[in-house]
């Protein structure tokens, strides 16, 4: 779905990201990695270059024309989970349902069974604040995944969990990602980026290594022989 | 979104803050209650005028006698009887606006009834009276034109000599000493109640003109066919003012005053004049109209307000709004929904609150209040509207946010 994708951005950057991959994009804070994933997320538009977004220039498209592609196509996972406070689960996953117009009945079975998928179908009727954070950013992955999205764009989404938790989370991107959504992880983290397939740096707003990650991390098997004692990670 | 799915997280976002969503509203809440009181109170005040018209005969007009001048001193207004019999028929027969004139004599005098006595009122009065003031009997029959003409000693009485005097008789058929005259009483007045200067209408003898002229009222100043007033009712309200006109000129005409000279006779307005004291009442309406007005802005205002202060607080939750799909107009519609939502509320507690102040002003305050229906819906519509005015801007401001600086405001 995303194949011929090309991302030109920042400086001369030359980018391609094919549909079903998993990719982590990596660098220190001002190497223009957010503004690379802004763009890819449609937050944001080129002053100059091109974009394509599954195929099609997407450059010049209006404010409300993007909308429509992250509403339908991309599903965001951020840092600090950014769920509605007083808000059940249910609702939160909700939210991309209510712009795309899907009936009241359809929303919440959709979203029932969204959270079932990640684990909290017990959790549904949760406010955010009853729940841990991993549970929280679990949250927000059903919120991302709800409208059947081509792409989740997860900006360090394990920057606020335990090492642990965090290794969950990266579980369920990676058995995402087996179901064929193309997934890209912005992270400074490379440990986290190890779960990748391949792994893109950045610095200085520009691309300064591209490497194809063959050894990549199971995180379902690293669980397994995860010790209680690293916990505090 | 749809509006339903807008309105209930409208509702949502007000109850997070309660207090400070009811103290924003309380602008609106008093501007609403008190367009409601003032129309309640407006409503009240001109209908009690309408009904003190009524009582007093609708579309009427009171024909005064004009003023004496000996030695350049004038006497008072009526001291010099011009008006007479005749007058009375000619305004009737020629005025097309003019439904009847009314002859009428009064004066005071004492009744006897066994052993009672009572001082009253004496109207010596035609047939006509009773259709200028639209009397009603209530008991009895009203005297006719031949008992008139040949003046009868008969006689009607009004329910405060009834009370007084007869004490539980029926007064029909008895005889009373009017000014040691014998009179028959031939019917009983419908209870009319008090003038607005506060004379009580009640207590009145009623006689034929000829036999007050001729018995009860007559003398040097009432010889021959002058009488004291001449009441005209028009059939419209529209015709008074050109009853009054006619009968100006006809009246001028028919004394023989030359042009320049002034009437001998005063018309008075009665409808005018109480509808100038309804007016005074306007004071009041007028400054509730103040009241309301300042308050719907004011409120408008802290909606304003407290909606800004709202997309300030929640622009994390607008970024993410808009990345996970919302439109301009998505987040635009939310936050004024969330104005309008909020004014409404006001509106509605104002509405409450304004039911009963006007109940409280009714049944308190003494102040006749009618409670308008419409009031209902036009306050309503103020508060919508002051929540579309003043939520539009900063709706405004959360739809033009940059989605990647509300994701990461902090």
């Amino acid at each position: 779905m995303l194949g011929d994708t090309t991302v030109h951005a920042l400086r001369e950057v030359d980018l391609e990201i094919y549909e079903g991959e998993f990719v982590a994009i990596m660098g220190p804070s001002g190497s223009g990695k957010s503004t690379a994933m802004n763009l890819i997320g449609c937050l944001d538009t080129l002053t100059s270059g091109q974009f394509l977004f599954e195929g099609s220039d997407i450059s010049n498209l209006t404010p409300d024309e993007l909308a429509t592609i992250r509403n339908e196509k991309i599903g965001f996972v951020f840092q600090s989970f950014n769920l509605l406070a007083r808000t059940t689960a249910k609702d939160n996953v909700q939210l991309p349902l209510l712009y795309s117009g899907t009936p009241r009945a359809d929303r919440v079975r959709v979203a029932e069974n969204v959270l079932k998928e990640v684990g909290l179908g017990d959790r549904v009727d949760h406010h955010p604040s009853q729940l841990s954070g991993g549970q929280q950013q679990r949250v927000a992955i059903a919120r991302a995944l709800v409208n059947g999205p081509a792409l989740i764009l997860a900006d360090e989404p394990t920057g606020a969990l335990d090492t642990r938790t965090g290794i969950e989370i990266m579980s369920l991107f990676q058995k995402l990602n087996a179901t064929g959504i193309t997934i890209i992880i912005v992270t400074h983290e490379a440990d986290v980026a190890q779960f990748a397939n391949r792994i893109i740096r950045f610095q200085d707003g520009r691309i300064i290594s591209e490497e194809n990650n063959k050894e990549s991390v199971n995180a379902e098997e690293l669980l397994q022989n995860f010790k209680p004692v690293d916990r505090a990670g | 979104m749809t509006y339903n799915d807008s309105i209930f997280a409208a509702i949502k976002a007000i109850r997070v803050n309660v207090l400070r969503s009811v103290l924003t509203a309380l602008g609106i809440i008093i501007g609403v209650a008190a367009v409601i009181i003032m129309i309640a109170v407006g409503a009240g005040a001109q209908s009690q005028v309408d009904n003190l018209i009524k009582s007093l005969g609708s579309n009427l007009v009171l024909v005064l006698p004009g003023t004496t001048t000996s030695g350049g001193a004038r006497g008072a207004r009526g001291s010099r009887p011009t008006l007479t019999e005749d007058d009375a028929i000619a305004i009737q027969n020629e005025i097309d606006t003019a439904q009847v004139a009314a002859p009428v004599v009064r004066g005071s005098g004492q009744l006897i009834y066994g052993n009672q006595n009572w001082s009253t009122v004496i109207y010596g009065v035609t047939p006509e009276f009773k259709e200028a003031k639209e009397w009603k009997m209530k008991d009895g029959r009203w005297f006719s034109r031949d008992e008139v003409r040949s003046a009868a000693k008969v006689a009607l009485v009004g329910k405060t000599i009834i009370e007084n005097v007869f004490e539980g008789i029926d007064p029909v058929g008895e005889i009373i000493r009017v000014k040691r005259i014998p009179f028959t009483i031939i019917g009983t007045l419908a209870p009319k109640g008090e003038t607005p200067m506060g004379t009580d209408q009640d207590d009145t003898v009623i006689v034929p003109l000829s036999t007050a002229k001729k018995r009860l009222l007559g003398g040097r100043r009432l010889s021959g066919k002058l009488v004291r007033t001449i009441w005209v009712k028009s059939y419209t309200a529209e015709g008074v003012d050109e009853s009054v006109r006619a009968m100006t000129e006809l009246l001028r005409q028919r004394h023989r005053i030359q042009p320049g000279q002034p009437d001998d006779f005063y018309v008075r307005n009665l409808s005018q004049i109480l509808q100038a004291r309804a007016d005074s009442s306007r004071v009041m309406t007028l400054l509730l109209a103040a009241v309301a007005s300042v308050s719907l802005i004011v409120g408008g205002i802290g909606i304003m307000n407290i909606m800004l202060v709202s997309v300030t607080e929640r622009t994390r939750e607008i970024g993410l709004r808009m990345a996970v799909g919302a439109k301009g107009i998505d987040i635009l519609l939310q936050f004024l929904i969330e104005a309008v939502t909020l004014s409404l509320i006001g509106g509605i507690i104002g509405v409450i609150l304004g039911l009963m102040g006007s109940v409280g002003i009714a049944e308190i305050g003494g102040w006749p209040a009618i409670i308008q229906i419409e009031s209902v819906f036009l306050a309503f519509g103020f508060a919508a509207t002051v929540g579309i005015f003043f939520g539009f801007y900063p709706a405004k401001k959360a739809a033009m946010l940059d989605p990647i600086e509300a994701l990461r405001y902090e």
